[in-house]
């Protein structure tokens, strides 16, 4: 057996088809457009900007990192019930499930929040005369109720779904152990369905920060907000561009976190190499 | 004279007079309007764009010849719709100031009206200086030179932006705000309205020419000299030949053009 034999094959030679063609086309379009934006933007480079207005689009990063954590909790903790519903038996419960996720999840967020903001604004007698007034009279708290109403529909669904993933058989199997329904349920069955759940609530995390955005217009001051009064100020699309690496940044490190907790979710799956 | 020479002649009239039509040579403007801004620019229920604004725009669109088309534009995002060409013009009641000058060219102001307050009608507040509004909730519109003002005049008060006058006045009635900063015709006409009657005008306020300006003009792309001109020309002529007057009674008892 000479060396020869384990090389690969040389490769054929690639031909200039039209598909290969126009992808160059494209590409050489989409460099020149990413070169002409970033060369747009360093030619009207105020470095002024980020000393006035830095500070104010840092604060508004703040409310938005709040608004999206209690937004997420909130929502987390009120799809366990409607998750259950969802998956239930009782027509009534489950059709009430259902009505909740189809409403939130068939109409816009921008819709919500304006039903929400300024609709339930009409009725600010009545919510005073029953003490409830003060979650709709702030902005941030009414966004917070809002986003939290929304991503508890999505939160709802992503867990229901994972739920119904894992095979029937798992608790045939504990049932026929004898286990009890709890242990089943939280040893057995969960860490399960997180594997399947855990990429659609990163998604759903993702969403939401950029979702929240739509608190700028029930004068909430969040990132968006911010950006958008500074643009008013000084009509330089600088602010734009800074809340975009911002929300990029949040992104980033929510993606980074979801790969870290995916190892750990399903390190019983990776082929270890002395197998 | 057989058909077919009659029908020779027909076609070259209907094309001398297409020609002739054509030769007048109506410029094309497309004007931009925000049409949340009642009483000078508004959507009224049947759609259709409302307002003296829109009247003066229409008035100096015949003054000087021209083929006006308007188009709605978010007022967040009007100047650069303008930059972008969307539109060649903003009439929209948008106030001559500094720093929309370092990115618009502006005619000529075409009205001029101070800025006031209102506050519902039960309301405790008895005067409108900074002073009397410490710790009030006031709201006005974002990207305004009430809204500017507010910031910088009224930092003792707990300013709220809103995309539209239509928001701030929601929030107004149903007691969010406790008092709102906008023109003084914009207030004064809504408080005649069903929705307005919550409410009553604080007070007037003098305005401050470093924030608003000498009053509202017509906001072009910068270098856009030939348009000025025309606009600023066509503004003298419906102010001499009393057209300005006669829009101007239409919707107010007093004069808009200001001092």
């Amino acid at each position: 057996m000479t060396m020869t034999s384990t090389l690969p094959p040389p490769a054929p030679p690639r031909r200039w088809t039209p598909a290969r063609i126009a992808g160059h086309v494209f590409l050489a379009f989409w460099i020149l457009l990413g070169l002409g934006i970033t060369l747009g933007m360093a030619a009207g480079w105020d470095s002024s900007f980020l000393s006035t207005y830095g500070p104010r689009l840092l604060s508004g990063l703040g409310i938005t990192l709040w608004l999206v954590f209690w937004s997420l909790l909130i929502g987390g903790l009120l799809s366990l019930p409607i998750a259950a519903g969802r998956l239930s038996n009782n027509r009534i419960f489950s059709s009430l499930a259902f009505a909740w996720v189809y409403f939130f999840r068939g109409t816009p967020l921008l819709a919500q929040a304006f039903l929400f903001y300024y609709g339930i604004g009409t009725f600010s007698p009545e919510l005073e005369a029953i003490g409830l007034w003060w979650i709709f009279e702030e902005g941030l708290y009414a966004a917070v109720f809002i986003f939290s109403l929304n991503t508890s529909a999505y939160q709802a669904e992503i867990l229901s779904g994972a739920l119904r993933n894992v095979p029937r058989s798992q608790r045939e199997a504990c049932a026929a152990l004898s286990l009890p329904r709890s242990i089943t349920f939280l040893k057995v069955i969960l860490p399960q369905a997180m594997i399947v759940a855990l990429r659609p609530y990163g998604n759903e995390i993702i969403l939401m920060i950029k979702g929240s955005a739509i608190a700028s217009i029930i004068t909430v001051l969040d990132l968006m907000g911010e950006t958008r009064r500074a643009f008013s100020r000084t009509f330089d699309f600088e602010a734009y561009l800074w809340a975009a690496v911002l929300y990029l940044v949040m992104v980033e490190v929510i993606r980074r976190l979801w790969d870290m907790f995916e190892g750990r979710l399903t390190r019983h799956l990776v082929r270890r190499s002395d197998d | 004279m057989s058909f077919l020479k009659r029908f020779a002649i027909t076609a070259a009239v209907v094309v001398l007079a297409t020609g002739a039509a054509g030769a007048q040579d109506m410029k094309k403007v497309k004007i931009g309007t925000e049409g949340a801004y009642p009483p000078f620019n508004y959507i009224d229920s049947n759609g259709e764009l409302k307002g003296f604004d829109i009247d003066i725009a229409k008035a100096l669109c015949t003054a000087m010849k021209a083929d006006c088309e308007f188009v709605t534009q978010d007022w967040d995002g009007i100047i650069p719709a303008l930059q972008a060409g969307k539109f060649d013009a903003i009439i929209a009641s948008m106030s001559i100031t500094e720093e929309r000058m370092k990115q618009v060219d502006f005619t000529n102001k075409y009205y001029n009206t101070p800025p006031a307050i209102a506050v519902a009608k039960d309301s405790t507040l008895a005067g409108a200086t900074p002073a009397d509004l410490k710790g009030v909730t006031l709201g006005a519109q974002a990207s305004t030179t009430h809204g500017n003002f507010a910031e910088a005049k009224y930092g003792e008060s707990e300013i709220k932006l809103y995309p539209t006058a239509e928001e701030y006045k929601l929030d107004l009635v149903n007691g969010r705000l406790d008092a709102v900063m906008d023109d003084s015709v914009v207030l004064g006409e809504w408080l005649k309205t069903p929705e307005g009657a919550c409410c009553k005008l604080l007070g007037t306020l003098t305005p401050d020419p470093a924030i608003h300006g000498p009053g509202a003009g017509i906001a072009i792309r910068q270098g856009d000299t030939e348009l000025k001109e025309m606009f600023n020309t066509a503004i003298d002529a419906i102010r001499a030949d009393g057209t300005y007057q006669k829009i101007n009674a239409e919707y107010f008892d007093f004069d808009v053009y200001g001092g």
